[in-house]
């Protein structure tokens, strides 16, 4: 046991801003001071508020330190972990309110946000498949196995109302009901991780963050279409997600949730990765698709579509990072859970990566049906030096209505 | 079968579930432009030519890919929208192509400029920066401009359909161009020189080598004695580039035409395939006879030589020795003829008229010719040939018919078929089965051998004993078979090949025709058809029924696989690596 739990962002945007120096110096410290067996140094994920990184929490207190140096360790160290004093100065200053410090999800940032997809993004070590079944991971999987049939998975989808989180917002369960429905001696399960929007980071944050839920899901998506293959798409400029993922996809071999007969209930599948060469067409599903079959990345036509033809022919699904990231918690939670949240047409939330003008450039989950004005002016804190807020482009989506934002 | 009721601009129309609207359009008579399709080879809606709009369908959908899968569809080809989406598309075309459309080859015969006039583009729409790039000028077979190449990967796909794919994409976006790997030159890799590229290219962006020129300036010099011979299949196909109906026999105003130029003699290649047969025919019962290596498998297309040497050196001694018709006829014109007509060899110019670009190789290749001498001297295609007779003024559909010239003047009906896949084993099959026999038998026709399936086998008992054939064109069809050799279950004695799918009549230096013609009209069935109708108006119909074949043997070769006929009609070949 350790008295104090201390998680350094690992993100592509702190580890950019020296955040893996900074857990060497911690562990140098804290070794140093003879603590090293009583405070525990974590690398996670991306906390989303990139603009304030290096980013470090330090638990039971829930301090946020924000905007760490190297330099500012031995302090943090000496005043913090040692003698019980937090650093103030060096907090994320919304959270310190008159010498006592709020919960950070009393802070604009995150009090609006609603974290499904990035749920265990910032919470758990990434390379760490306990850390990941400690919060509940592989429950979904586990339930899915024994307890409901592919038919009953699909309805669940269905009736969650989940759409693709790629963009064009086709209804998942949908998807996966055409593909279950076309027989074949192979099919294919497969995830579309060449996320290349300009200035999008939503889903290299889930990989980084937390790659064993893609799994999960991946093995879900699978047992409900009758597939027993899969293959990651993903970007090769996201060189700590492929590491993450490849430890992940190890890891979980090692446990027995990858491979045959998974849970000793005779179901089958295993995964493998596949790096894209940087080419933004290949983002396309049949592009993807013709790239991981080893050919030039170019688009077919549709139809046949996927679930008829996919990849090498066979019927294939192919679901966003942030689609599948979804999922473990609409299985263990519930379709109506899930449908609960967002608008009429679409259901749950949707991870936004800002950036540009704007204060706090970063990651955000909100519930479908927040305006475009409640992102930038309250959760992103505006633009910077008061400026007004004048015009956004998307990437990407469809799905966040600016009602009040003109 | 279950049919659809459908509108199409407004008309009502009734077709078979799953036609695409393309072929919908062409059953009604509505041509939707392409530039991109080609049926079963290249179907990937890329080019967006063929824009159409599907009530109810999300954006405007691509007519060569878009099954018919609902009762009531409502289809619109010709919108305002359309045409404006079709003439941008033509525009964006335009901002990246080398325009210079009055001295490209492909002038007056080009997709790209016909669909433009049609939709009454502004070739300077958009304007900016342009690719350059320097043509290939490597082979002696054709040249890449990729200055005018459109990117519809037309090309790509017919070298895939010939097995050989050493061209493909390279460089992304704007820099995106058709070459090799490593964008080395033509000359650099396994390419067979077919030329199907260039057949199918809606541009001028991969054209044939032009060797008029030299064949212009060979007539003009007085010192030169220029003698001309036209291949079986150009008969068949000639009178395409002079808007004459696909599948006319135009072999009288053909000699005409050539006589006209001014070649001092027109001779006849299916004297030179019928020669072919001789040797070929003897060679075959030879090998069956003394236990040579079977199945034995022709040898007249250079195109599948330099395939075979490229993909299946192991399989090089399975190919015939004897040299091509083309090859044979050059040999005999710079020998015989030359001896009987007292002209040195020196002296005279070969032209050869070909179906044909790998022929611009196969003359130039080593084991052919003799005393320093090429057997041709240039070869043209039968584009090259119209190219010229334009060039002279002379107005082909108006002419009489006209002659070859002897000695070589006469072909057999066993000749001329060379120019259809199965040509040639009918010919050798109607001679062998008589040398066999001792007999001048009645029934010599080999339809079994005919058409246009992808592999025709049969299997003929010819005097007592029974022999397995196989006749297939097109690389991809003739891999099969070869894997079967290699494989050591080939039940066949003796095998066709013709590099491109159809034989002759369908060769990389044939007219060319659009895609919405090559989509829809099987133009090898029509051009096969005329030689078939060619073979049997014919009075000599088999080999070595052909009297100034039997004269040539008399007088000059002693008999079919002697020794003179070893030094001047057979060959060797050569191992070629892949990369």
């Amino acid at each position: 046991m350790y008295r104090s739990n201390v998680l350094v962002c690992g993100g592509t945007g702190c580890t950019s801003s020296d955040s893996l120096k900074i857990v060497d110096k911690l562990n140098e410290e804290l070794k140093a001071k003879g603590l090293d067996k009583e405070v525990n140094v974590i690398t996670t994920g991306c906390f989303g508020l990139c603009a304030l990184g290096p980013i470090m929490v330090v638990y039971p207190e829930g301090s946020f330190y924000s905007m760490v140096k190297v330099e500012d360790i031995p302090e943090i160290v000496e005043e913090h972990l040692l003698k019980g004093r937090i650093v103030t100065r060096l907090l994320y200053q919304e959270t310190v309110e008159n010498d006592t410090v709020k919960s950070l999800n009393k802070t604009a940032f995150y009090a609006k946000q609603k974290r499904v997809a990035l749920r265990n993004c910032g919470v758990v070590d990434p390379e760490k498949i306990d850390d990941y079944i400690a919060q509940d991971g592989y429950a979904a999987l586990g339930k899915v196995l024994t307890e409901m049939t592919p038919e009953d998975v699909i309805q669940t989808m269905l009736d969650s109302g989940l759409r693709g989180r790629g963009g064009a917002g086709f209804p998942t369960g949908l998807k996966w009901k055409f593909a279950a429905g076309n027989q074949a001696d192979q099919k294919y399960v497969c995830c579309n991780a060449d996320e290349g929007d300009p200035g999008a980071f939503m889903d290299r944050s889930v990989l980084e963050g937390d790659p064993h839920v893609l799994i999960e899901a991946m093995a879900i998506a699978a047992y409900a279409i009758g597939a027993d293959k899969g293959r990651v798409y993903v970007r090769a400029e996201y060189p700590i997600a492929v590491k993450r993922l490849q430890i992940a996809i190890d890891q979980a071999r090692e446990y027995g949730l990858l491979g045959e007969d998974i849970f000793g209930t005779g179901f089958n599948f295993d995964l493998e990765l596949r790096l894209g060469a940087g080419a933004f067409v290949c983002g396309e599903e049949t592009a993807l698709m013709t790239s991981i079959e080893g050919k030039r990345g170019e688009p077919r036509p549709r139809p046949p579509f996927p679930a008829v033809k996919g990849l090498y022919q066979k019927p294939t699904i192919l679901n966003n990072v942030e689609t599948y990231a979804n999922i473990p918690q609409i299985i263990l939670k519930g379709a109506d859970w899930f449908a609960s949240m967002g608008t009429e047409k679409s259901k749950g939330t949707k991870v936004f990566a800002l950036g540009g003008k704007i204060e706090h450039t970063g990651l955000v989950e909100v519930p479908m049906g927040t305006t475009l004005r409640e992102i930038v002016e309250e959760i992103g804190g505006g633009i910077p030096n008061g400026k007004k807020f004048k015009a956004s482009i998307f990437l990407s989506t469809t799905i966040t209505s600016s009602k009040s934002a003109q | 079968m279950e049919m659809l009721n459908i509108k199409i601009n407004g008309k009502d129309y009734s077709v078979e579930k799953n036609t695409t609207i393309l072929e919908a359009c062409h059953q009604f008579g509505i041509k939707v432009p392409t530039l991109c399709y080609l049926k079963d080879i290249n179907e990937i809606g890329a080019c967006r030519m063929c824009l159409c709009e599907v009530k109810g369908a999300r954006g405007l959908v691509a007519a060569c890919v878009y099954p018919i899968e609902r009762e009531g569809t409502e289809i619109f080809t010709n919108t305002p929208q359309i045409r404006k989406y079709r003439k941008m598309n033509l525009e964006h075309l335009l901002s990246n192509h080398d325009k210079k459309c009055l001295s490209c080859p492909r002038n007056d015969n080009c997709e790209l400029q016909k669909l433009c006039l049609e939709y009454g583009v502004d070739e300077e729409k958009f304007q900016g920066e342009e690719t350059k790039y320097k043509e290939d000028k490597s082979t002696l077979h054709l040249v890449r401009n990729n200055n005018k190449c459109i990117l519809c990967r037309r090309c790509v796909a017919a070298c895939k359909n010939q097995y050989v794919s050493v061209i493909g994409a390279n460089n992304r976006g704007f820099d995106t161009a058709i070459s090799c790997a490593f964008d080395q030159d033509l000359d650099q890799v396994s390419c067979v020189s077919c030329g199907q590229c260039t057949v199918v290219c809606p541009t001028g962006a991969l054209v044939e080598r032009d060797d008029t020129a030299k064949v212009f300036e060979a007539i003009a010099d007085p010192t030169k004695h220029v003698v001309v011979h036209t291949a079986p299949s150009i008969r068949a196909t000639l009178g395409e580039c002079f808007g004459m109906p696909i599948g006319s026999n135009v072999t009288g105003k053909m000699a005409t035409a050539l006589h006209m130029l001014g070649f001092d003699k027109v001779f006849d290649t299916n004297f030179g395939a019928d020669l072919t047969i001789m040797e070929e025919g003897t060679e075959f019962i030879h090998r069956v006879k003394e236990g040579g290596t079977l199945p034995m498998i022709t040898s007249c297309s250079p195109g599948w030589i330099k395939f075979c040497e490229h993909y299946y050196p192991d399989l090089i001694p399975h190919l015939s020795t004897c040299k091509s018709p083309q090859q044979m006829q050059g040999a005999m014109i710079k020998s015989y003829y030359a001896e009987k007509a007292g002209i040195d060899p020196k002296d005279i110019v070969v032209v050869s008229v070909m179906p044909c670009v790998a022929k611009k190789f196969e003359i130039k290749r080593d084991n052919q010719g003799r005393d320093g001498m090429q057997d041709n001297d240039i070869s043209i295609s039968t584009r090259e040939l119209a190219k010229m007779i334009k060039t002279a003024g002379i107005q082909f559909t108006e002419l009489e018919d006209g002659e070859f010239d002897p000695i070589m003047a006469i072909g057999s009906g066993a000749g001329t078929i060379f120019g259809a896949s199965g040509g040639v084993m009918e010919a050798a099959l109607r001679t062998v089965a008589d040398i066999l026999t001792g007999e001048d038998l009645a029934e010599f026709e080999y339809k079994e051998v005919r058409g246009m399936d992808d592999v025709k086998e049969a299997t003929y008992n010819v005097a007592g004993i029974d022999v397995n054939v196989a006749v297939t064109s097109g690389l991809k069809n003739a891999a099969k078979l070869l894997d079967e050799i290699r494989a050591g279950k080939s039940k066949y004695h003796f095998i066709e090949v013709m590099c491109c799918p159809g034989g002759c009549i369908n060769g990389g230096g044939q007219p060319i025709q659009p895609g919405h013609v090559r989509n829809f009209v099987d133009l090898r069935e029509k051009r096969a058809e005329a030689l078939y109708d060619d073979d049997r108006h014919l009075p000599f119909r088999k080999s070595h029924d052909n009297p100034e074949i039997k004269a040539i043997y008399d007088e000059y070769l002693g008999e079919p696989g002697s020794h003179k006929a070893h030094e001047l009609l057979h060959t060797s070949y050569v191992k070629r690596k892949k990369y």
